[in-house]
């Protein structure tokens, strides 16, 4: 994937008038978490790392890789709910709990070992199934894998990178930003403290 | 870093702070103001149930008024401007996400899309749009024949609506281009960033009227706040404090007033004594249950919470809720369809900066012809934050994976609009009791809604429109979102007929003389556009109301 925003690193904006204390504390407590679970257990742990490789290919690279299964744990842990649950899923921790079990199971039932070790097209084919619903079996315990994925899986991991600075790199966004948000809002207009985007082709390569 | 640090920002969750004879000022770091204080056992005139558009805003006119008044909120008193990080993730404390369990076709999206809990309410992390209603729709019933009609007064609420403009000092165009003259707005419209430029253009090609977005924040200083400065997170709670929601408007004219405000104050159960008239609620507060008397009780909880309280409140002579002889407390939840069609520019658009819907266009609220349904809907531009931008990709259009992340990379380029569409009132959506119970020993609600064919129909025009506005403009990768909603109204509805409503057009219940309601549950139908605006005028209505039933001793 090209590297449209080259070198921009919202961090750089930590201590000028676009991060209030507030942001500066949640920001600094959220890159200190630790890349090792609370709340799971290793066979869980291990799993949910793999899913999030799948839904989150993240690159090698020099940027630190962003610790998102940590961060998903850190929810359950805390038992972070929506406010919301829809009826045919159990609550939170029970889901995450019930799907990491079964996903581990169904790699086991196809490929004869643990969803951590699958390779990766072996992985996806699995997650393309679960998204379509077709996985099923005692683990699942009635729930649908489709609706799994949808409300837990994506929603939970993509919830948690999008949090992170390393994802707000990528695309570009402009970052926190009070007291000092931003000025020019025309088309193709940037403020200083905004990410420059590379011209097409201009990108640094992948 | 520290986590004590960060635990201090949520140390409004765990602490009350409207005690001792003091609230907080959120205009002022560190602030203090006095507030008046009332005990358990003293009878106050009017105990308010929510402290949100409705509920706020009756208890600053209730107090402007003279009443003796004590308003409870289950949620916290935030200071804006210490407490307020620019992030999505943590400014989930606004969020009302206690459980609530949700079926039907359908299955409603809340927290954070439309539940708020805090001093304020929902106004804390609303968007801002401040519309009013077209005046076909009080008499939508006998007018344009459907849904069912108000028994308020179009021209009434004209009143009101100027009242509540001026009150959050809204910036909006010089002149609107649709319904009957209005009063120019308080403060000038705001700057139009690039994403609200593309449906500006979009509209012109389509040959139809667009407008600045009239908006609840500042586009000049008021007091001792400054104007918006764009920062963009609108939706996860102003930093700034260019918001003009309820806790930095209603709230301290209601203290200032004499009100008394409760924070972190969950009330269980509105109490009826056997002469059908409430006598008080019990409320929980630092994990002991109490209970405040009172001669009047106002329930301003929203669409989920207020008939669930009354549901909750069953006793003996009312097994089946409170105030629901008609059978429709918790029936005719009405949301909003919130469908977006999306696309790349070429341009950058960078739609993170600004409020998030600083153009619209109501053309099809306001005319009636080539249209295949009844009622009508606004569309908007849009300017969603990473984590909800990526929700939207995974939940409606299915990504996830390398093809997500390449489709995020787009993000600086990405236009849309999102319509505020009109569903019909119907009795099978509707809120009633689970068996599971919350964090304060209440069954929690169950929130059952299934879209009906005319609000498909709606749905699939207004895609069908606003792709052909895209394509207009040259966007590129157009998609449309096929599932969001917005906006919960419509569980005790008001009406003429104790039969056929909960409240009449004072928002006073038919059963209960002393028990009154006052949020977007009285809505009998919702119109196409955001709520709140008539939520606010319909509290101030109430208030000037009760003043003048009190004076002529009808209360």
């Amino acid at each position: 994937m090209p590297d449209r925003y080259h070198g921009y690193d919202v961090m750089a904006k930590r201590d000028t008038p676009s991060w209030n204390d507030a942001t500066r504390q949640v920001m600094d407590a959220r890159l200190a978490i630790v890349d090792a679970p609370q709340f799971l257990d290793q066979q869980a742990w291990r799993t949910l790392r793999a899913l999030c490789d799948g839904i989150v290919p993240q690159l090698a690279g020099p940027q630190a890789r962003v610790p998102i299964a940590a961060m998903v744990d850190r929810k359950l842990a805390k038992d972070r709910r929506d406010g919301y649950r829809d009826a045919r899923l159990p609550p939170l921790r029970e889901a995450w709990r019930r799907g990491l079990t079964a996903l581990d199971a169904a790699a086991q039932a196809r490929a004869g070992t643990a969803f951590h070790l699958l390779t990766a097209a072996a992985r996806d084919a699995l997650l393309e199934d679960m998204h379509d619903g077709k996985l099923d079996g005692p683990e699942w315990d009635g729930m649908s894998s489709a609706l799994f994925f949808r409300e837990r899986v994506t929603h939970d991991i993509l919830a948690e990178y999008y949090s992170h600075p390393t994802a707000w790199n990528e695309i570009g966004f402009g970052g926190p930003a009070a007291p000092r948000g931003y000025v020019r809002m025309y088309f193709n207009r940037r403020d200083p403290w905004e990410a420059v985007e590379a011209h097409s082709g201009d990108e640094a390569p992948p | 870093m520290s986590a004590a640090s960060v635990h201090a920002l949520h140390d409004a969750l765990y602490t009350p702070r409207g005690a001792h004879g003091r609230a907080p000022d959120p205009l002022r770091v560190g602030g203090w103001v006095p507030m008046r204080e009332y005990r358990d056992d003293e009878q106050v005139d009017f105990v308010v149930v929510g402290t949100g558009a409705g509920g706020g805003t009756l208890a600053c006119k209730l107090a402007e008024a003279g009443f003796s008044v004590v308003a409870l909120d289950a949620g916290a008193w935030w200071r804006p401007l210490e407490e307020f990080a620019s992030d999505e993730t943590h400014q989930e404390k606004l969020f009302w996400t206690d459980e609530r369990i949700c079926d039907g076709d359908n299955p409603l999206k809340l927290g954070n899309n439309n539940s708020g809990k805090s001093v304020g309410g929902s106004t804390v992390h609303f968007a801002m749009v401040s519309l009013r209603f077209r005046p076909e729709w009080f008499k939508c019933r006998t007018l344009l024949g459907y849904g069912v009609d108000w028994p308020l007064d179009w021209r009434e609420m004209w009143h009101y609506y100027d009242e509540v403009e001026q009150a959050l000092k809204i910036s909006g165009p010089v002149t609107y281009p649709w319904g009957p003259k209005r009063p120019r707005y308080p403060y000038r419209a705001h700057e139009v960033n690039a994403a609200g430029w593309v449906l500006a253009q979009a509209c012109e090609a389509m040959g139809i009227a667009w407008t600045e977005t009239p908006l609840a924040t500042l586009s000049a200083p008021r007091g001792l706040a400054h104007p918006c400065v764009y920062r963009g997170f609108c939706v996860t709670g102003c930093a700034t404090n260019a918001k003009q929601s309820a806790l930095v408007t209603w709230i301290p004219r209601a203290v200032k007033a004499g009100a008394e405000i409760r924070d972190l104050a969950m009330v269980g159960r509105v109490e009826v004594n056997d002469k059908d008239r409430a006598t008080g609620v019990h409320y929980q507060r630092e994990g002991r249950w109490r209970f405040q008397r009172a001669r009047n009780v106002v329930v301003a909880g929203y669409a989920i919470e207020t008939p669930r309280l009354l549901l909750n409140s069953a006793d003996a002579r009312h097994p089946d809720g409170l105030a629901n002889r008609s059978g429709l407390v918790g029936k005719n939840l009405m949301t909003q369809t919130n469908q977006g069609v999306y696309g790349v520019m070429v341009d950058e658009i960078r739609w993170y900066k600004g409020p998030p819907s600083l153009t619209l266009t109501e053309h099809w609220n306001y005319c009636d012809e080539g249209k295949d349904f009844f009622g009508g809907y606004a569309f908007m531009s849009q300017g969603p934050l990473p984590k909800a931008w990526a929700s939207t990709q995974a939940g409606n259009r299915g990504l996830w994976g390398g093809a997500l992340l390449r489709e995020m990379q787009q993000y600086n380029h990405q236009a849309g609009f999102k319509i505020v569409g009109e569903t019909l009132p119907q009795e099978r959506n509707r809120v009633t009791l689970a068996d599971e119970k919350d964090q304060y020993g209440l069954p929690v609600a169950r929130v059952t809604f299934s879209l009906c064919d005319n609000d498909k129909a709606l749905v699939g025009h207004s895609i069908d429109f606003m792709t052909r506005g895209l394509q207009a403009v040259g966007a590129r990768d157009i998609w449309a979102e096929a599932d969001d909603t917005c906006h919960l109204n419509g569980t005790a509805r008001m009406g003429d007929d104790p039969e056929t409503s909960v409240v009449n057009a004072d928002c006073r219940s038919w059963d209960i003389p002393n028990l009154w309601i006052c949020d977007g549950s009285v809505f009998p139908t919702v119109g196409g556009v955001n709520p709140s605006l008539t939520i606010q005028a319909i509290a101030c209505r109430t208030g000037a109301r009760i003043k003048q039933m009190a004076t002529r001793g009808e209360l």
